[in-house]
């Protein structure tokens, strides 16, 4: 299993790798990939040891504020589980990256419970929008309002920090019938040109809502011009793609790409093709927070992959 | 049902007022029933509903001037817009609708700009 990670192939994830990926979320087991290979480097403490440079940062996604549904009535509250764990660590992280949906509808009042919440952790966050985001009447305005300052486009930039180059894509704007998620020309365009004069061991962190990669065709969990983006990425010698939308861990590795999608604080949506929809997941109350989580991301000495530790909110 | 109608106001005009007020009384509920169900039918013979990220019927067929009302039974948001936008709906939550009235024949091929794998088209002749 230490070896194997979440790797498709191509062939589409069965039932018992994701199944496998929902045992580490559980044990906590951290991941680090060297050589494009992922391995345990064995449990949280041990890890932590490890050569780490001090920086890390953390995922959240898919917070889905004003969702109350069967899934989960309560979004609110299960992100301040998530806020409340981001409290505690003993490792302060530099900051936090979200990708995507933090709200259901796009309205005002959502935006605000979210804001917050998230203000309790008295981090930075870098945020992307998620499709949930820009179903305001004028479209993503709200979203811009309140996120987008710095921004270009739909909201897409970059920025560095401990030498790591980081860029949020938008990929849920102009999405066209029958298509994936969508980067579109202009913004493919501005990615090319920031990543000009970067040098190829410069470590590179891209994240964007909509999986990059072509997790599931069937339910839309992919992004059509995503390999445009990854060609530009190909010459860097440390890429990890960040994701969320499929609310669910899949963690994925070719060459010198890993991809990783983060847990959800609001609900769980089921495997591909496991069920005739991806709408939430209704899973028995007790099991609820062992689906929901947040992602801790390490970023190790000298050009070394960097390292995933996945922890639910069961703890 | 029109025929139910006159078949229920043509019996009713054989008792006395009297009765005819008391059996009015009586079916008024039952009628009124009747009749939302007739515009119920009605509706839905001209309704697509979203459910589990898919319309149905995939395929509709109407006449010229029809209203189509679409009805979203997911517990995740939808909306309706179509290819040549020829008509775009705001977002639509759990039991929301919208309506659009197809003033000219055509193929219109539509989907859902969050979930654009969901498609279908309304053909109007």
């Amino acid at each position: 299993m230490a070896k194997k990670g979440l790797d498709d192939h191509g062939k589409g994830l069965g039932r018992r790798e994701v199944l496998e990926c929902m045992v580490w979320a559980g044990t906590g087991v951290l991941w680090t990939v060297t050589g494009g290979i992922p391995h345990s480097v064995g449990l949280i403490g041990e890890a932590a040891a490890a050569e780490s440079t001090g920086f890390t940062f953390l995922q959240m996604s898919d917070s889905h504020i004003g969702f109350d549904k069967k899934a989960n009535p309560d979004t609110i509250g299960t992100l301040r589980e998530a806020v409340a764990q981001v409290k505690a660590m003993p490792m302060k992280p530099s900051f936090i990256i979200h990708t995507g949906d933090i709200t259901h509808l796009s309205k005002p009042e959502e935006f605000d419970n979210a804001d917050k919440v998230f203000n309790e952790t008295g981090l930075k966050i870098h945020w992307v929008p998620g499709e949930h985001d820009i179903i305001d009447e004028e479209r993503g305005k709200a979203y811009l309002e309140r996120y987008g300052k710095g921004s270009k486009g739909a909201g897409w930039y970059s920025f560095d920090d401990h030498g790591v180059h980081f860029i949020g894509l938008v990929n849920v704007v102009d999405l066209k019938g029958g298509g994936l998620g969508t980067l579109g020309a202009e913004q493919l365009a501005w990615l090319e040109a920031d990543l000009k004069g970067k040098s190829d061991s410069t470590p590179i962190v891209l994240f964007a809502h909509i999986p990059l990669q072509v997790v599931y065709k069937e339910w839309g969990w992919g992004t059509e011009d995503g390999t445009r983006a990854l060609e530009l990425l190909k010459r860097f010698g440390s890429v990890t793609v960040l994701n969320g939308h499929i609310h669910q861990l899949v963690q994925k590795v070719e060459g010198n790409m890993t991809f990783h999608t983060a847990m959800s604080t609001a609900f769980p949506q089921p495997a591909p093709g496991s069920a005739p929809s991806p709408g939430p997941m209704v899973v028995p109350a007790d099991q609820l927070r062992s689906k929901l989580g947040l992602s801790t991301v390490t970023v190790m000495q000298g050009n070394k992959p960097l390292a995933f530790v996945d922890k639910t909110l069961a703890g | 049902m029109r025929i139910l109608m006159s078949h229920l106001r043509l019996v009713a005009a054989r008792f006395t007022p009297s009765r005819a007020v008391i059996v009015a009384l009586l079916l008024g509920p039952v009628v009124g029933a009747m009749l939302a169900f007739g515009t119920f039918a009605a509706e839905e013979a001209n309704a697509v509903t979203i459910d589990n990220f898919t319309f149905t019927p995939p395929e509709l067929t109407v006449a010229v001037g029809t209203t189509v009302k679409w009805l979203n039974h997911d517990d995740i948001p939808h909306n309706v817009v179509e290819k040549n936008k020829a008509f775009r709906s705001k977002v639509l939550d759990t039991d929301d609708s919208y309506s659009f009235t197809f003033a000219s024949a055509g193929t219109f091929d539509y989907f859902c700009a969050l979930h654009p794998h969901m498609q279908a088209k309304i053909i109007v002749k």
